[in-house]
Order: structure tokens, then sequence, then C-alpha cells
């Protein structure tokens, strides 16, 4: 190795610029490279599925095999209940063991709960279809819509957890202190106080985790399975948007292949509509 | 008179504290259901093939036998190649947002790849059916067998449907938290060691080089780390553009089999028990991968980050 040298050195000095300018344009074109599947997803969505978006659609059941027309119609119906039934699961549960890390718990076994519910984040989601599938649908001998509902709810509880402790952990100290000072039994100061003032977080987080859940397919391929029908019993299979758009897209049929565009794109409008309300939500909070 | 007051609220109070315990058990314990759920529905699976199962490749219902390697192979294959796409993509984008934008233009970018990220994966793959194969079918892949052909790895017949297909689809869905987890660690970096390096005459490039990514190292390892783990469980986008064929073939032209795409292919129609078992043991084996993966990452990340690897989904 040469001693450095303390003497300026022109040619040097321009080929260590030069190489500085080119990794800055290159940084920059990797961010571009990284944001352009969002623009193309959403120019193909929008440019073969909005053409398809008519009154049937939003009205209709699916037309048999081999009839042009027909809509999602119960899919969309069918996404929304499913969702419904995942919040009635995902929530309680999930603001529960919120409520439990932020306010309750001691530091060692909070670390190992935390550690759980990031390990269960990672858990693939058709994993939970294969679980719920021998919970509820070997025992009650069908596929139904509650399975699909508990498959949704349960990949929710660790999102839900982890926000609503999240924002809990924010709420001043001193809010706890004045109310158990004035006498106010701790599950009250809890759910009146620090609830209370946390509630707009955990809705975000709860907002979150919904719009993560209703794109998912894998778990619902073999608890919900999908109808071509109206579902007037939970206990029965139930159609949803994601399951219809993939059984769509894998089909040979063109006419299904375009209605597989506009379901998409809706479902697209519904996650990102619920993802930019609540970012317009809680700008501020988190403005770096 | 104290004792008295407090006394009145500490039935309801203590119910509540164990309700809000008995919740966060459940979570505990979900990890336990879902591993012994799987290990229940493998069991016929792992008692006919044993160990075996893991490096068996033939996969034929008809005759009733079953080996998981293609699917292993498989999973692997486009896992990686995701990786190799994704993580130079994502570090770069995330040393852009933190050592060059402007600052009004980096909450815009990061918004951008937080919508990304939740593009549901049908949606991935239904793009990929229509758009993204036939693209390349009619010109990337014919350019590379063309320029690299004599690699066995661009020889072959070209279908569209991939294994380079699902590592491309794979990257696109990974990039999100490889980039805002390395994010999280650039930030993460003390000002004072790039001022050093500014001190001393460093170029910016040379300021990222010496002071920036040398103490990030770790903790982006743990950031790829992470994208793997989502990478193994990605199922509906890698199904629809994968091909479905469990073979193993030095082509990245040719199609392949993951373990969740057979999964989700499969498990419908499975007609044996032994079938349907094996498609459990297939998950099972999945599942382990994907834990062993994860817990890897949240470990390499939790002196880098703290708490804050859970936040970003």
């Amino acid at each position: 190795m040469t001693r450095p040298s303390f003497q300026l050195n022109p040619a040097r000095d321009r080929w260590r610029r030069a190489i500085n300018r080119a990794i800055t344009v290159l940084l920059f074109l990797c961010a571009v490279l990284v944001m352009t599947p969002l623009f193309l997803v959403i120019y193909f969505l929008v440019s073969r599925g909005a053409s398809s978006l008519d009154w049937n659609f939003f009205t209709q059941l699916p037309k048999p095999t081999g009839e042009l027309g027909g809509g999602m119609a119960n899919a969309i119906v069918g996404s929304l209940t499913l969702l419904a039934m995942a919040a009635v699961i995902g929530v309680p549960l999930g603001v529960l063991g919120g409520i439990y890390l932020a306010e309750y718990g001691v530091a060692r076994l909070n670390g190992y709960v935390r550690f759980a519910a990031d390990v269960l984040n990672g858990v693939p989601s058709i994993v939970w279809g294969m679980v719920v599938y021998l919970m509820l649908v070997v025992p009650f001998k069908t596929f139904s819509a509650y399975a699909g509902g508990v498959a949704l709810g349960l990949m929710m509880i660790p999102l839900v957890m982890r926000t609503t402790e999240e924002v809990l952990v924010l709420v001043p100290q001193s809010y706890r202190e004045a109310a158990l000072a004035l006498g106010i039994a701790r599950w009250k100061v809890i759910t009146k106080i620090v609830l209370k003032t946390a509630l707009k977080g955990i809705v975000t987080g709860v907002l979150i985790a919904l719009a993560r859940v209703a794109g998912e397919t894998a778990p619902l391929l073999f608890t919900a399975l999908g109808n071509n029908f109206w579902n007037h019993n939970l206990r029965e299979p139930i159609a949803a948007l994601p399951l219809q758009i993939f059984s769509y897209a894998i089909s040979p049929y063109d006419d299904w292949h375009r209605q597989a565009w506009a379901g998409a794109l809706v479902l697209m409008a519904i996650i990102l509509a619920i993802n930019l309300s609540v970012r317009a939500l809680t700008r501020g909070r988190n403005s770096r | 008179m104290i004792q008295n007051a407090a006394g009145s609220g500490r039935l309801p109070d203590s119910a509540f504290k164990w309700l809000a315990m008995a919740a966060t058990l459940t979570i505990v314990a979900l990890i336990g259901l879902v591993g012994w759920e799987l290990y229940s529905g493998a069991r016929l699976a792992i008692a006919r093939f044993g160990p075996g199962f893991l490096i068996h490749s033939r996969w034929n219902p008809v005759t009733d036998e079953y080996g998981a390697l293609p699917f292993i192979f498989g999973t692997f294959v486009s896992s990686i190649l995701g990786l190799l796409f994704a993580v130079p993509l994502g570090v770069a984008t995330a040393l852009f947002l933190t050592e060059l934008a402007p600052y009004r233009i980096r909450q815009p970018i990061v918004t951008v790849i937080e919508m990304l990220a939740a593009v549901p994966s049908v949606i991935f793959g239904l793009w990929g059916i229509f758009v993204l194969i036939p693209w390349l079918r009619n010109h990337l892949f014919v350019w590379l067998k063309h320029s690299l052909g004599f690699l066995p790895l661009f020889q072959g017949p070209i279908y569209g449907v991939s294994m380079l297909a699902a590592g491309i689809i794979v990257a696109i869905m990974i990039l999100p938290i490889v980039t805002s987890v390395s994010r999280e660690i650039l930030r993460s970096v003390p000002d004072l060691q790039r001022e050093a390096a500014y001190g001393l005459g460093a170029t910016r490039w040379e300021v990222i080089r010496i002071a920036v990514l040398s103490y990030a190292g770790r903790g982006i390892f743990g950031a790829a780390i992470l994208g793997l783990g989502r990478a193994l469980g990605e199922t509906m986008a890698v199904t629809m553009v994968i091909g479905n064929r469990p073979q193993i073939s030095a082509s990245l032209f040719a199609p392949g089999y993951t373990l969740a795409s057979v999964i989700a292919n499969e498990f419908a129609e499975a007609t044996s028990d032994l079938y349907l078992n094996s498609l459990f043991e297939m998950g099972l084996v999945l599942l382990a991968l994907t834990l062993i993966v994860n817990m890897l990452a949240q470990l390499m990340l939790r002196g880098v980050l703290g708490g804050a690897s859970g936040k970003v989904n």
C-alpha cells in the first residue's frame, strides 16, 4: 500500500467526481425502476378493466360458461361479508392483545409475544387456509363462509395487535397517572381514557389490516371455496372478489378475462381507497 | 378506607387483565396450533415416506408416489432469483431515499412503494399472465437466448411461463419490504459517521460506501432475509406465472412448481388420503422454512432496529 498523498491530484479528483455522478444517476434510475410496476399495473387495470365496468357488473351474477355478460355482484358482497367476519375475530383479539402488551405486560414476556406476532405475520397465507380447512371444513364436512372469515380473521390478529400496541404506547403516561390518582379503576382508565385517546390510531391499524386481507386469495381457496350464486347461508361456500378474479384469469374464455380485469380494477380501487384515506387521516402524525 | 375504595374496582379490574392476557396467549397458542394441525394432516405421508419425501422427485398421484424435491427446488430457485433482483434494487432505492433525494420528493416515493406493497398477489398474477408473460416470451427471453444462449441457464424452448418469470414477479412483490426495511436501517446510521467521512473530503458515493454501507451491512442482510421469508411463501402470483410442472431443470426458461403453488392448485382435487397428506407435508415443509428464515431475520434486525421491524408489512 502506498502512503496517502496530500497533494492534489486533478486527474484522480475528476475520476472520483465522475464516479459520484454516475452512481447518483444509477441510484435515481433504480428508484424509478422500483416504482414502475405500480404504474404499469394500474395502467393496465384501468385500460383493460374500466370498459367492462357497467351496471351489470355490479348487479348481476356470473353467467354460466359460454354465455356472455354477467357480473360479480355476489363476489363483491361475498368479500364484504368475509371481511366483516374477519373483523369480528381479528379486531377484539388483536386490540386486547395490544392492550395487554402496552398496559400490563412485563418486559421479558412482551419480547416473546412480539416475536411470536412477527413470526405469525410471516406464516404464508396458504398455510392459514390449510389449517382452517382442518379446523372447520373437515369437521363440518362443507366449505363455508365461516371458514373463510376465520382464516382471514386469524391473519388479522398479529397485524392489529402490533399497531394497537404502538399507538397505546404513544398515549402520554401523565393521562394514566392523573386518572389513577383520581381513584378510577385501572380497566376504566384503559377503556375510557387510554383507548379513547388512541382511537384514531387503532382504527387506522384495523383498516390497514382489512385492506391487507381483502386481497388475499390463497387462504380462501379451500375454506370459502367460491360460489357462482348468492350465499344465503354462512355455512355454505361463498364467493369472493379475489377468488373470482383468479378463476376467471386462469380460464380459457376471453369474456371471463375481460371480467377478471374489471374485478381486479374494483378490488384495487377499494384497497387503494382505504390506504390513501387512512394516509390522509393520519397525515401530520408521522410526518417524517 | 383507601383499601375499600380500591377494592370496589378490583374484580372487574383483574377480570379485564385476564381477558387481555388470554387474548395475548391466544396469539402464542396460534403458532402451536398451526404446527400441530399441519402435522396431524400430514401424519400418513410422514409415516409412509419418512425423510425420503424431501429428496424424492417423482410426483405421480395416479400411482400414489409423492416426492417434494422438485417443489423445494422451485421454491428456492424462484425465491433466490427474486432476491437477486430485489435486493440490489431495493437497497439502491433506499440509498436514494435517505442519502440523495431532495426532501420534497422523499415522501411521495415512499407512498408509491407502500402502495406497491398493497397490491394483492392475485392482481400481480393477472398482470403477469396477460402482460408480463407475453412480453417476456416475445422480447426479453428471445433476446436473452440470442445473446446469452451459450449458458445452460438460457437454453431450451421458450414458453413464457417459467422459473424466470416467477423470479421477476417475486422480486416485484418483495421489493417494498426490502426497500422499507433497508431504509429504516440506513436511517439508523448515525449522522456522525457521515460527517466524519465528509470531513475527510469524501464524495457522496464515497461517504455511502465507506461510512453508510459498511455500518449498515448486517441490517441490510437482515432485510434480505426478511424478503426471502416473504418470497418463499408467495402463492397466487407465482402459481399463475411459473407454469406448474414438477421438474428440475437447469434452464430458467423452463416451467417449474413451488410448494405453495402445488398446494393451491391440487389441494381441492386431491382424491386419495395419501395425496392430501402429502400436500399437508408440503405445507409443513413450507411452514418450517418460512419460520426458520423469519426468526433468523428478526434476530438479525433486533439489535439494529429495536421493535421497528414488525411495523413494516
